[in-house]
């Protein structure tokens, strides 16, 4: 992507610390219009509280989250938590739960207008779940949900989706498919993802820059420019080699664990 | 059974059906019925003191729901601290029974407010009874979406800027509001039953919410029509045909979503 | 003072309040370290069931509550609740269900005896009206719930610290949940009789609760909780008999009102004696 354009997000020098304990140091980033971001890292790297911060959720104790080169609204980025518990018998089918996506904040009963089934039903066509549409969500495999989600999120046009561990409940090929779904939806709409997870494999095809943390600490670029034993031994403070397998890429961190391996 | 004397307990039980039904879905889809099981508990504490000190039953129920109701979301939120809610509530009971002992008409007073009453309403009281009722149902009319986002889908709600704990309390103070004007009909202890069943029933059968509501609020009239003109012909306390009335629909529910899930759905 | 321990109905309100406050308190400790307050609570509720069907029988009230309150405890074993939760729809359900019958028997009572007391006797307690007959039965059952827990005191323990590491230590989960029902049923219909079915709550959870803010040794916490309990219940009925000349002599405040008073102060008085610390599962497993 070029970078004359100004950048959907800028994260400068943030910094978060709870109860004493650092959680975030001095990460920096910026996001360009319709980028596919992979923000990687093992549990506890802090990956939510980043992806909080930027969403205004919580406060940074120091640097700046910029959105779209001014300050944080709420409601321009479109989000998709982590866990989403969907009761079986929860009365809503996933053409409510799109349509909520739309105008969730708005007060008043929702009337009925063409326009908004419209774009409901366009929004479910364009992440492949019309078979489903009038399905309870409950009712629904968790790729499903997953698909619905997505479109609660992108319905009502955000420039940025940050999507947390979208991938962690899914086999792989459900996994691919999602990862797929996204990658067109960015290229088509010029929507900018930002999508955490622990294991940076099947982001791989997709993924235009990458944002690796470790212990609160990030460094972000390309895939070939971070992905690098020497970068990532910096990052983590030991011994981290990178190996390369039939175009997957395992990261063996030195003593205690071992990070993005799928195997 | 349609006598001048009882036209009042019907219109009343009619509003408090509606209510009841409306701001019941609310209620199971946000998962709060330890809440609609609290709050009445504070209503009979409230209607008990009031009787004592010679105010209107239907103000001291309201201040101490809403404090009832502000308390429990509170408490809540700071961890769940079941024991405090607990104490809490039995401590309000307990404060009950002894304002009414304090009276002069202990046990038939108790035994109505707990369990209800089908003269329970008297012309008078008819009039805030009704203005409750239609500021419950505006009140959910109005914030019906937010409400709905928040309640499904809480981060995605903060995420667009609706506090959750803010519609927490908004929709705390709707059930307490919803318990003070159904007590004197229903009963404390059982107006769980109507806040609960219905709607639990009514999501059940449908899957939309524009058509489940309007069903909960018809399952709540036909409990509660039901259970005024059982009690009148039996002579036995209305409470109990509510709760009997809430606990089949429901498991009528039951039924009807077990057969109806086996099918199964889109792959 | 000497017309307060004089008194024929007093002393025997002592005497049952004491061995239903320790017992209560004695369960208790395990309800709250188990996170079970709220099938407390229920067993409770349903035992009113019992506690209101009984004057209909002609049999004890005490009978009935306990009765109830086992049969009860079987159900929720046998469909399976291993934890209730409050959120639960179709729990809350049965639950109302469980109050309308109890509306409808007291009702019932009523029309028979002509007097309204049955609803405040089940309810609210009847410590002053314990009919002398039922000693012996609030005896006996105080010994088995007593002895169940002194028995299986370690299963207890380390099943509420975590179902896996009592199946790994070979202890039998499900029998372990059943007799701890029981032995929750037993007290809670105990304290059903005295401070009332809806009430019963407070003698099982607030000493239990008290003792466990300012100790994290089992031991210790269940001698501490049965001495705000017992105390509770003491200074609870004599509050309630000094009471009767405070509000110009025409009534006396309910017994039940004086002894929930007294432990839920209790409570929150051990809140304010020491910081507020919590029971750590760390800390507990050092006294296994």
């Amino acid at each position: 992507m070029s970078g004359s354009a100004a950048p959907v997000l800028e994260v400068n020098g943030v910094g978060v610390s709870l109860a004493g304990r650092r959680i975030l140091h001095d990460v920096r980033f910026r996001i360009e219009p319709g980028e596919f971001v992979g923000l990687i890292g093992s549990n506890g790297a802090g990956k939510t509280t980043l992806l909080r911060l930027i969403l205004g959720l919580q406060a940074p104790t120091e640097g700046t989250v910029v959105f779209d080169g001014a300050n944080l609204r709420h409601g321009v980025i479109g989000y998709l938590p982590q866990k989403v518990a969907l009761d079986a018998d929860l009365p809503l089918r996933a053409r409510d739960v799109v349509a909520l996506g739309l105008d969730g904040q708005r007060l008043g009963i929702p009337l009925p207008s063409k326009r908004r089934r419209a774009l409901v039903d366009e929004l479910l066509a364009a992440v492949g779940a019309s078979e489903f549409a009038d399905t309870r969500v409950g009712q629904l495999s968790g790729g499903q949900q997953q698909r619905v989600l997505i479109a609660h999120a992108l319905i009502s046009r955000p420039r940025l989706l940050l999507l947390d561990e979208p991938l962690a409940n899914l086999d792989i090929r459900s996994a691919q498919e999602i990862v797929e779904l996204l990658a067109r939806v960015s290229r088509e709409r010029g929507i900018a993802v930002l999508l955490s997870a622990h294991d940076l494999n099947p982001l791989l095809p997709v993924m235009d820059r990458i944002v690796y943390l470790a212990d609160g600490h990030a460094v972000a670029g390309t895939t070939d420019e971070v992905v690098q034993s020497a970068v990532l031994t910096k990052l983590y403070g030991r011994q981290v080699d990178v190996l390369r397998v039939k175009g997957r890429v395992l990261v063996v961190a030195g003593d205690e664990h071992d990070h993005g391996h799928d195997e | 059974m349609f006598s001048s004397f009882l036209i009042n307990t019907w219109i009343t039980a009619s509003i408090v059906a509606v209510v009841a039904g409306l701001v019941g879905f609310f209620v199971v889809l946000r998962g709060s019925s330890f809440l609609a099981h609290a709050v009445p508990h504070g209503a009979f504490a409230g209607a008990a003191g009031a009787t004592l000190l010679g105010l209107d039953p239907i103000l001291g129920m309201g201040v101490f729901a809403v404090g009832g109701a502000v308390g429990v979301v509170t408490l809540g939120r700071r961890g769940r601290n079941d024991v405090v809610i607990a104490l809490a509530l039995v401590l309000m009971l307990a404060s009950g029974a002894l304002f009414l002992s304090l009276g002069n008409q202990y046990s038939a007073e108790v035994f109505s407010l707990l369990f209800g009453q089908l003269l329970g309403v008297s012309s008078s009281s008819l009039v805030p009874i009704v203005v409750l009722g239609i500021v419950c149902v505006l009140a959910v009319l109005v914030a019906y979406r937010p409400l709905l986002l928040a309640s499904v889908l809480p981060d995605q709600a903060a995420a667009r800027g609706i506090s959750t704990f803010g519609m927490s309390v908004f929709f705390a103070v709707i059930v307490a509001l919803a318990t003070t004007l159904s007590v004197p009909v229903v009963g404390a202890l059982l107006m769980f039953s109507l806040l609960v069943g219905p709607p639990a029933a009514a999501r059940l059968f449908s899957p939309d919410p524009l058509r489940a509501i309007p069903l909960s609020i018809g399952f709540a009239l036909v409990v509660v029509w039901f259970s005024i003109a059982a009690a009148y012909l039996s002579s036995l306390p209305v409470g109990f045909f509510v709760t009997l009335g809430s606990a089949l629909l429901y498991a009528a529910g039951r039924g009807w979503f077990a057969i109806s899930t086996r099918r199964p759905v889109a792959a | 003072m000497i017309a307060f321990f004089s008194s024929g109905p007093v002393q025997l309100a002592l005497l049952v309040g004491t061995l239903v406050a320790a017992v209560s308190a004695l369960v208790g400790v395990f309800t709250v370290l188990r996170r079970q307050s709220f099938a407390g609570h229920a067993l409770a509720d349903l035992g009113a069931v019992g506690g209101s069907a009984a004057f209909l029988l002609g049999i004890p009230q005490l009978v009935g509550f306990v009765g109830a309150g086992i049969l009860a405890a079987g159900v929720m074993e046998l469909v399976g609740i291993k934890r209730v939760q409050g959120r639960d729809v179709a729990t809350g359900i049965v639950f109302g269900l469980g109050l309308g019958l109890t509306a409808l028997f007291l009702y019932l009572d009523t029309q028979r005896a002509g007097t309204s007391n049955a609803a405040i006797s089940v309810l609210f307690g009847s410590l002053f009206a314990i009919d002398a007959s039922v000693l012996p039965l609030v005896i006996l059952l105080s010994a088995v719930a007593c002895l169940i827990v002194v028995v299986f005191f370690r299963w207890f323990l380390i099943d509420s610290l975590s179902q896996d590491l009592a199946s790994v230590r070979g202890v039998p989960v499900r029998l372990t949940g059943i007799l701890f029902l029981v032995a929750l049923a037993l007290a809670v219909e105990l304290s059903a009789l005295t401070i009332g079915a809806v009430l019963s709550t407070a003698l099982l959870i607030a000493p239990a609760a008290a003792a466990l803010r300012l100790t994290r040794r089992v031991g210790l916490a269940i001698l501490i909780a049965i001495g705000v309990g017992v105390g509770s219940t003491w200074l609870g009925i004599l509050m309630s008999f000094e009471s009767y000349g405070w509000s110009g002599g025409a009534h006396s405040w309910p017994v039940s009102f004086c002894i929930v008073l007294v432990a839920v102060a209790a409570y929150l008085l051990s809140g304010i004696a020491v910081p507020v610390r919590t029971l750590t599962r760390r800390r507990l497993a050092r006294v296994l």
